[in-house]
């Protein structure tokens, strides 16, 4: 299952997406440099996402590109460098202030709280709202993924991995992120699904949530972004255009899996 | 990635009888509540085979292989490995007998090191006594230095980079936990391997590695695999047999030409683009 089934974004479509304003930066990382004890997984990262874009990060494992979300979203800190959000730095914010900002993260591995119910999770995500009403947000991930409405009282870890996989992208849109961090989405599910998770990567991006997207489909991926960065052992070693990039022999050989 | 080094010098298991097949399932049913996860699922594997099991998310794919490895005891129905039941059996009976496997979610020892997470596969296989353990006997200490050396083989094998060795599982990279998740299940000899998503979280070069290392398991080491995977490439590529699960029941079961051009199957699982997997 390699095939595209997401068509790339069209003239109008970019045109249109982010309501209308994609340009100004909206993230942008400096030179980080992340480490895991002595190991430096990030080694002078620096890309920008702006306002209304779908970018993915594509590499190998270990690569860089979960570590990168991390450090973004303030659950692991980079040792130096400089993360901006719409031109203030927040790169020394604990985690639950970033996300208060309009950074949510939907991690690898899913993360989700295993001992709450589908709907408890759901709130979870939208607890640095303080007292808004959410049930219009709780009802809209419901229609995305109608499994969950009917897990809904289910434990979250008694659920199969996919439909976890589908409440860790849900709650991080209860937060009702300005930036969405996408780590693997598609990890876990079906054909069917992944061709569906993909058409609501780009229904969201619609809407005006931009996308930081990490996936294995690098192919995918390249179809459903607008931008993509490529990193290898904790470096960018290429930019461009997500057209350029799947058209990129190099790229092609190393991540679309094509020899 | 590194690459995988040559199976040879791994000993291979004692070659099974060819004849019966190595696990048979009849009627296996697993309830939770009022959710009934597998509704009598019949089920064989085949000595020496590769065999897929497939279908929708939350379809009971990762629950019957909890059965199989002893973390539920099915509601009814009866599990037949090499020849005998091991329903009822705890998980490191099962161990004993010959089944290792793999976890969709990562269930390593994150703040053990890399080789250690091997060694503790290779327990069930250990026979030193408590009180030789204590006391650091000369055979203890051997087949500890033996078990290390075994260890460092399966990694080797599953292509991991001798430099992770005294690193904590938890920094590995995702792909990489589950190349060692791998090389742990390896360690306990094991007739009949388990993978539930082996390829889950790796790139298509990764995943193309992955794959022709399963083979080479099954060819080299005389295993028979049963594995859980979404990636169609896969799935098609090294499976002789495909058996569907949905909603609980069997929904279909065959070849991968029989199962990629059966229309329930696309319908519930492959969806439209099932042609170009």
């Amino acid at each position: 299952m390699t095939e595209a089934t997401t068509a790339p974004p069209t003239q109008e479509q970019t045109d249109h997406a982010g309501a209308g304003h994609r340009g100004d930066t909206l993230l942008e990382l400096t030179d980080l440099h992340v480490y895991y004890g002595n190991i430096e997984a990030l080694k002078g990262v620096s890309l920008t996402v702006a306002r209304g874009e779908v970018v993915t990060l594509i590499g190998s494992n270990g690569a860089g590109k979960s570590t990168t979300l991390r450090a973004i979203s303030g659950t692991h800190k980079p040792r130096t460098g400089t993360i901006r959000l719409a031109g203030n730095e927040i790169h020394h914010l604990p985690a639950h202030e970033v996300v208060k900002l309009g950074i949510a993260h939907s991690p690898e591995g899913r993360k989700v709280f295993s001992r709450m119910t589908v709907f408890e999770n759901l709130q979870m995500g939208a607890f640095g709202r303080g007292r808004e009403r959410i049930d219009d947000d709780v009802a809209r991930v419901f229609d995305l993924f109608p499994r969950l409405r009917e897990r809904r009282s289910q434990k979250a870890g008694t659920m199969s991995g996919g439909e976890q996989q589908m409440l860790a992208m849900g709650r991080a849109l209860m937060a009702r992120p300005t930036i969405l961090l996408l780590d693997e989405p598609s990890m876990g599910l079906s054909p069917i699904l992944t061709e569906q998770i993909f058409s609501i990567i780009t229904e969201i991006n619609g809407q005006g949530t931009t996308v930081l997207l990490v996936e294995q489909n690098a192919l995918m991926a390249l179809n459903a972004a607008h931008r993509g960065y490529v990193i290898q052992t904790g470096k960018i070693i290429l930019a461009d255009s997500a057209a350029n990039l799947a058209a990129n022999e190099q790229v092609r050989q190393a991540y679309l899996g094509e020899i | 990635m590194t690459e995988m080094t040559d199976v040879a010098d791994v000993n291979p298991a004692p070659r099974p009888a060819a004849g019966e097949p190595l696990l048979v399932t009849s009627k296996v049913t697993m309830r939770f509540g009022g959710l009934l996860a597998n509704n009598d699922v019949d089920f064989e594997i085949p000595r020496g085979a590769i065999v897929s099991l497939i279908g929708p998310n939350g379809a009971g794919k990762t629950t019957f292989f909890n059965q199989l490895t002893g973390l539920l005891v099915p509601t009814s129905g009866e599990i037949i490995f090499d020849g005998s039941s091991i329903v009822g059996r705890t998980p490191h009976e099962i161990v004993e007998v010959g089944i290792g496997r793999t976890f969709q979610n990562i269930r390593l020892f994150g703040a053990m090191t890399v080789i250690a997470n091997v060694m503790v596969g290779r327990h069930t296989r250990m026979k030193a006594s408590w009180w030789g353990s204590l006391l650091r006997l000369p055979a203890v200490r051997e087949e500890e230095a033996a078990t290390r050396l075994r260890a460092r083989e399966l990694l080797e094998l599953v292509g991991l980079r001798r430099r992770y060795e005294e690193d904590w599982a938890k920094n590995l990279p995702y792909g990489d936990q589950r190349r060692l998740e791998l090389a742990r299940a390896l360690a306990s000899d094991p007739k009949l391997l388990l993978l539930d998503e082996p390829t889950a979280g790796m790139n298509p070069g990764e995943t193309a590695q992955m794959t022709a290392l399963i083979k080479r398991l099954r060819d080299e080491l005389d295993l028979t695999v049963l594995l859980i995977e979404h990636d169609m490439k896969v799935v098609m590529g090294i499976s002789e047999r495909i058996t569907v699960l949905d909603y609980g029941e069997k929904l279909a079961e065959g070849e991968p030409e029989e199962i990629r051009a059966n229309p329930r199957v696309i319908e519930a699982y492959l969806g439209k683009q099932a042609t170009s997997a």
